[in-house]
């Protein structure tokens, strides 16, 4: 039972990293890469929120939207098939909770909230984290495996983010052609990073 | 005021929401490794953009500002649901290749940005055209990027066979590198490098 957790985190971590293999997350992976300080901060911010929403999403899911799912509130519900909210419900869950997420820290954790502070509200239009939860109905994960593949895949995002900030601070002393200086290069260089990742292919636990 | 010409024409080559403003790359490559299926995600992306534009641009001035993410991000995401049950109705062999992305859409940083830098300040017949204008420019990157690859990588334009594959008796070797996800960063980034040797204005000053 272990192995398959195991197996599941190490699949979303690298073989499936969402930045490098399912290019999510891409608006706010180039804007915030060019210092590994702040690429260190998001990453931290999306690790946490993806933690949080993919399970809540999952329960939303199997709970609420799910074709029959209501049965459980009264059996006339039984016949109901929701799922066509999916997207309006999965990104209300997001924003909301970035929301709570933010209050809660602010109240409780003020030092982390500093850390992370102005990439909060940034996360709740981030592609890696709606995409997530959309993977996760899809692929129809449990309550466990939405958590461990929320905490993996977020973890998978903060480091290919951090390594490609760590490229790209080295950069600026480098002398590329004209045209090709800022996002041009930047693009090569996500490129390379995701040949290296498919090194991981096939990683099995 | 702008004009709808210039509003229309701008983001194709000079304000490209993909290669200059960054802007709506999430969704970008995934979908194109086959031409059909970015043909359909820049269709759905024109439409939900249009839309969008339009209907936050009508309802700019009922919007109260501190909440403006929140309904923006209603509205779009209620676009994108019809738009997903219109694909699954009428085009449901390429809604299912298309799995998550087309979810994806209410993310897309395009849609997002032009409601809140445009729409929010312009009327509804103008936001409609920047919509268009905006949606046009990210699908020309999309199908130029998508024709490259499927051409090298499957030998097919629009799953017709242009260069016959070695596999069924041709000459064409395919290079398996295009139908994977680096070649799309590598595509782009050679786009970018065209469009701004091209367009001089548009290098960035690092």
């Amino acid at each position: 039972m272990l192995e398959h957790y195991l197996s599941l985190a190490v699949k979303s971590i690298f073989v499936e990293n969402m930045a490098l293999a399912f290019f999510l997350g891409m608006c706010s992976f180039l804007a915030v890469s060019r210092q590994v300080k702040t690429a260190i901060g998001l990453g931290g911010a999306v690790i946490f929120v993806l933690t949080i929403t993919v399970p809540m999403n999952n329960l939303i899911y199997a709970h609420l939207l799910s074709p029959g799912a209501m049965a459980w509130m009264h059996p006339a519900l039984a016949d109901y098939d929701l799922s066509f909210l999916g997207f309006l419900s999965y990104i209300g869950t997001i924003a909301a909770m970035v929301q709570i997420v933010e209050m809660v820290l602010d109240r409780f954790v003020p030092p982390l909230h500093a850390a992370l502070g102005i990439f909060l509200p940034l996360i709740a239009v981030n592609c890696a984290i709606l995409g997530a939860s959309l993977f996760m109905v899809e692929r129809s994960y449990t309550l466990a495996e939405s958590t461990v593949f929320g905490l993996g895949s977020g973890i998978g995002w903060a480091l290919a983010v951090v390594a490609l900030a760590g490229i790209r601070e080295r950069l600026r002393y480098s002398n590329p052609p004209e045209g090709l200086r800022g996002l041009g290069l930047t693009f090569m260089l996500v490129g390379l990073m995701a040949l290296g990742f498919m090194a991981f292919a096939g990683v099995q636990l | 005021m702008a004009k709808p010409r210039e509003a229309l024409i701008d983001p194709l080559f000079n304000n490209n929401p993909i290669a200059l403003q960054v802007l709506g790359i999430c969704s970008a490559l995934a979908v194109t490794t086959r031409m059909d299926t970015a043909l359909v995600m820049s269709a759905a992306v024109v439409v939900v953009t249009m839309s969008s534009n339009f209907f936050v641009s009508a309802l700019r001035n009922q919007i109260p500002t501190s909440i403006r993410i929140i309904v923006q991000l209603t509205i779009i995401a209620s676009l994108v649901i019809v738009v997903d049950q219109v694909l699954k109705a009428y085009l449901f062999e390429l809604s299912k290749q298309l799995t998550v992305f087309v979810g994806l859409i209410i993310t897309n940083c395009i849609i997002m940005g032009r409601a809140e830098a445009y729409a929010m300040q312009n009327p509804p017949g103008m936001s409609l055209i920047d919509g268009l204008g905006n949606g046009l420019g990210y699908g020309a990157v999309l199908m130029l990027t998508a024709f490259v690859r499927e051409l090298f990588g499957s030998g097919s334009v629009f799953g017709t066979t242009v260069l016959p594959l070695a596999s069924e008796g041709g000459w064409y070797t395919p290079n398996g590198l295009m139908v994977l996800s680096p070649a799309a960063f590598f595509i782009i980034g050679l786009l970018i490098w065209a469009l701004r040797s091209w367009k001089r204005d548009q290098v960035e000053a690092e």
